[in-house]
Formats: structure tokens, sequence, C-alpha cells
């Protein structure tokens, strides 16, 4: 883990440190997808959020929104400060992003629905031909919902090679492992099927994902979708691969510190 | 009232760009000069409307104005999530044309029967609710839905309804329009109820009664001044719809009138179906005259209830 990697995770120990509750594992698994996102791979402007021509990313899998939250204060979507107000009342951080604050594209929260959402983004762009690329992040989990792959189905159909999806495949769900609740696998063949040009990569590999991300589309006339290998919990000897910290309250001062010690030691 | 309702959205799409046009697998018929004239905005897609909604957002979030068309019930109860989330939360204009509202499917079995579809949308803040009475005034509606800036819900009867709206008054999304003036009694009504209730108002007056018929169009945001305007100067309020009373117009007209205080010397009730699964099959007229939703019937209810004691 690099430098940034690990002070975007002290960053987000100092808002659990405020708020002692969240989704943590979720946003864990996300936070190098999120950063190459925001860092290098999409184009919009924080000073004018609803920028026509602004590339879309919507987090449908809303539960791991620090980890946006995260990018949107670095990139000044919204003052830094603000992160540390997450889940107070009067707060626009909700344990769930909520539409409104700038650099949200959707509320999602609600499992299946972004990538329906991204699929109206991505057609809009095909009707007003214009250049912007929609990124859809769901969870494993999430790709239980049926109305994900009703979405998927559209997506083929429509040839939207405009629109690539990251799957957080972290294997790991609020009750335990994704293999014993509900295999998900073949998913790449799965995706295959549908209708889509499928990669794989290492999710917390930050140059892979740019590798990856910078070459979408992955083929013309087809939408893509990135399979990123992620640990739920990365980066903390407490929370990795730990499903009680799929969604924690109660956060504990000595959770806390333990977490940074972790950070200190890597 | 489809055939209209469709024409019309044709004709918008020419000089309204942002209009989108969405179908979940419905009848060809008039839809296939949409994909040669639009190809760009012409949906017919497969049958998975909770995509259909969620995709429907996302291209009101990128600027354009869908129109998704399907049968009420699916459009309703199937994708209640996607439409409270992805349309109202985010307050989109996206346009549901629900086919067939009430119990115009009745000869298909209860599965079909859109009579719950006003109550489970009423609760969701920022929807409209829209049951035109007829042809002419589904042009009005349509007319009046490109610029609405709010989710819309469109409940379509079943068609070649006689027809009662009155092109010289005004039509505005949210007014009631006083069809029928005078009298102790006052209907309160939407969809194609108006039309059984200005005949049953036909049948008072030959016994003397004279009624009143209030046509709510717009079951939600729901035209409170006017209705309580008109429930001032009668003894007698029916409301009458094509769907259960229970969270509907009936539901609303209760709700607005028990807070009023107007109700202590008059009598309410409402008209449409219990809260059951009706079982009968047969037509849309049979079903509604067991439920009391005939001219006759309904003459008959005002007469009792003008005769109670207040």
């Amino acid at each position: 883990m690099d430098e940034r990697s690990r002070a975007l995770r002290l960053k987000l120990v100092r808002i659990l440190e405020q708020c002692r509750r969240g989704h943590i594992g979720a946003a864990l698994s996300l936070i190098e997808i999120t950063r190459v996102l925001f860092d290098e791979i999409l184009r919009y402007d924080p000073a004018n959020p609803l920028w026509e021509d602004r590339d879309r990313f919507v987090l449908s899998k809303g539960h791991g929104c620090l980890a946006l939250y995260l990018m949107l204060a670095d990139k000044g979507f919204f003052p830094e400060e603000e992160l540390f107000t997450a889940c107070s009342f009067g707060s626009r951080l909700g344990g769930h992003p909520e539409y409104g604050l700038p650099g949200v594209e959707a509320a999602t929260g609600a499992l299946g629905h972004g990538l329906s959402i991204g699929i109206g983004m991505a057609l809009a762009a095909q009707i007003d031909r214009k250049p912007y690329r929609v990124f859809v992040a769901v969870g494993d989990g999430e790709s239980q919902e049926g109305s994900i792959w009703e979405a998927a189905m559209s997506a083929g159909k429509h040839r939207l090679d405009n629109l690539t999806v990251l799957v957080d495949r972290n294997h790991m769900q609020c009750y335990g492992p994704t293999e014993e609740i509900q295999d998900l696998e073949p998913l790449a063949d799965k995706w295959t099927s549908f209708g889509f040009e499928v990669r794989e990569c290492d999710g917390h590999d930050v140059d892979v994902l740019r590798t990856e991300l910078s070459s979408v589309p992955f083929r013309p006339g087809k939408p893509g979708v990135l399979i990123c290998h992620t640990l739920k919990g990365m980066g903390f000897s407490s929370t990795v691969n730990n499903p009680d910290w799929h969604h924690k309250s109660h956060i504990s001062d000595e959770d806390i510190s333990q977490m940074v010690r972790d950070l200190e030691s890597m | 009232m489809r055939r209209t309702c469709t024409n019309c959205l044709y004709d918008m799409m020419e000089y309204d760009e942002r209009i989108v046009y969405i179908g979940s697998d419905l009848t060809k018929r008039e839809l296939h000069k949409f994909r040669e004239s639009y190809p760009d905005r012409y949906f017919m897609e497969g049958v998975y409307e909770q995509h259909l909604v969620g995709m429907a957002a996302g291209l009101a979030l990128s600027g354009k104005i869908p129109y998704f068309n399907t049968i009420a019930t699916f459009i309703t109860r199937r994708c209640y999530e996607q439409i409270l989330v992805d349309l109202c939360m985010h307050d989109l204009p996206v346009r549901l044309i629900g086919n067939g509202g009430g119990v115009v499917y009745a000869p298909l079995g209860g599965t079909h029967l859109a009579i719950e579809d006003m109550a489970i949308l009423r609760v969701a803040p920022k929807m409209t609710i829209v049951a035109p009475c007829d042809a002419e005034e589904m042009k009005r509606v349509m007319a009046a839905s490109v610029d609405w800036p709010h989710p819309l819900y469109i409940r379509l009867a079943k068609g070649g309804d006689e027809v009662v709206s009155r092109p010289e008054l005004p039509f505005e999304i949210g007014k009631a329009v006083p069809l029928r003036d005078g009298g102790d009694v006052l209907f309160i009504t939407t969809g194609i109820t108006t039309q059984r209730a200005l005949q049953a108002a036909e049948l008072l007056a030959q016994d003397g009664v004279e009624t009143s018929v209030l046509h709510s169009h717009t079951v939600k945001p729901l035209d409170a001044e006017e209705i309580l305007k008109r429930v001032e100067s009668v003894r007698v309020i029916l409301t009458v719809e094509e769907h259960r009373v229970t969270g509907g117009l009936g539901g609303a007209v209760a709700e607005l009138l028990a807070e009023s205080g107007l109700l202590s010397d008059k009598r309410f009730r409402r008209i449409g179906f219990p809260d059951i699964f009706t079982e009968e099959l047969g037509s849309q007229d049979l079903i509604m005259e067991k439920y009391g939703m005939s001219p006759e019937t309904l003459a008959v209810a005002a007469a009792e209830l003008l005769n109670q004691p207040s």
C-alpha cells in the first residue's frame, strides 16, 4: 500500500472517530478504485459539478460512500471539514449518498438501482452524441439483486460502450462470504453472456487499475465490466475479511487506536 | 384515450427533443411510427420494469423527459422502490403512463387489476397522480405534462369513454373541474367515474334532487381549496373512484374533510372497491355495478345519505 492509500485510510479513521459508525468494510475495499477514478480517469469540474460533459460515476453500492466522500472532498466538491460531520444531524453526508451533495450523481443505497440509472445516463450521451463516459460501481453482494441483471441485459442490447461497470469483488457480504450465502460464480462468464467485455484485475493495485481504466472502452460496441478483486475491510487487522465490520456502529476508542497502529506499522 | 395519449406523445416529440419514449413490450399498433420518426428517442424494451424506471431516472438526470408506458399494475406495484427512490427522491420529470387503470383488464383476472395504484403512489412525496376522464381531457393532460416539474403518473382508462370534459373550461394539473353545480349532493370523482356521476346526477334530477359533480382529475396534489369550497354548501358528499376506497381519492378527501371541521352536519361516503381482492371476471361495467359504481347505484347511495338525519 502506498502513501496516498495509507493517507486516505487515515482520513477515513478520522471520520470514524467523529461519527463512530458506517459500512467500513465496504468502503475500504473500494478505496483504490475511487482513488484511481478521481485522480486519473474521470473528467469533471468540482466548481461546476453538473457540467454537461462530465464523466458520470454512480456508486450503486451506496453503502461504500465513505470511499466516495473521501475523493469528493479531496477534489474540492465540498470543504474537507464537512467529512467529519458524516451521519450527524444536519449533515449532507449520509450513511448512503444523497442526491444534492456536489459530486453525487444519484442517491443510492437501495441495492440494484445504480446500474439502471447509469444506463439511462449512457443512453442520453448516445442520443446527444456526447463524449462523456459512465462508470458504475456495484458490489458483489449487490449482484444478487435481479435488477442488476435486468440492467446488464439492457446494456448489452444497447451496445453501450460508454458504460463501464466496476464490480467490487470482495467475496464478503453482511452475514459472511458470498460463496456461503449465494455464490456468484462463474461471475465473469455471467457478464460475458450478458454482452459485456470482461476484464479482471487486482482492485487494490493502482497501477493495474489505471492501465485497465485508461483503456475503456474495452471493446468498441460493447459495454465493459472490470471485476476488481478486493479485500473487504482492506488495510486494517480488525476489519479485513471480517463481516462484523460490514456495518459497524459504536466504534470504540480502542478500535480507532488499533486502526491507527495498523497504519503506522505498514 | 390510450390512442390519443400515444398520438399526442408522437406529436410532442417532434417539437421537443427532450422527450424520450420508453415502452415495455407493448402491443405494436400505432407505435411503429415512433421508431421510424424518432429512432434515437424511442425505446421498446424488455419486460423488466424495475430496470426501466431506473433507466428513465438516468435519462432524466441527463436532461431528458422520459415517458415510460406499460400496464398500470406493473408500472406501479413492481417498481415501487425505483419509483420512490429513483424518481421521487430525485424529484425527476419522468412520466409513468399506466395502461388499464382500474378494472379495465377485469377479464384477465386479479393480477391485472390496478385498483391500488393511486394509493401506493399517493404516499410517495413529489409524485403527481392524474386520471383523466376522456380522450379530450387526455390531450390537455399530455400538453400540461411536458413541463410539469415533478414525477407524474398518468392513469389510462379503457378508452372510447363518452366525452364529458369541456374544452371551454380551464385545465391545470392540480385543479379540480366543476362539471355540474347546485343542490345538496356533491359527487367528487376521478377518471371515468365522472361520466357515471354525471349520469347519476341526471337520474337524481328526475326525482327533483339537484347534484354537483366535481371532477378531480388530479388525485395528488388534491385540490383542497376547491373541494372545501364545494363541500361547504352541500349536505351529502360522495367520492367515486375505480379504485379501492383506501388510500386513493376517497381516502384523500376523507383525510381532508376530517381535519376541516366541516363534516359535523354532513354525510360522507367513499364509493369504490372495498379492502378485498375482487374475484369477479367479466366486464368492467358489470364489476363496477356490483360495487356500486353504476349511475343507478350511485343515485341510490346519494338518495340514501340525503334521507339520513344529519
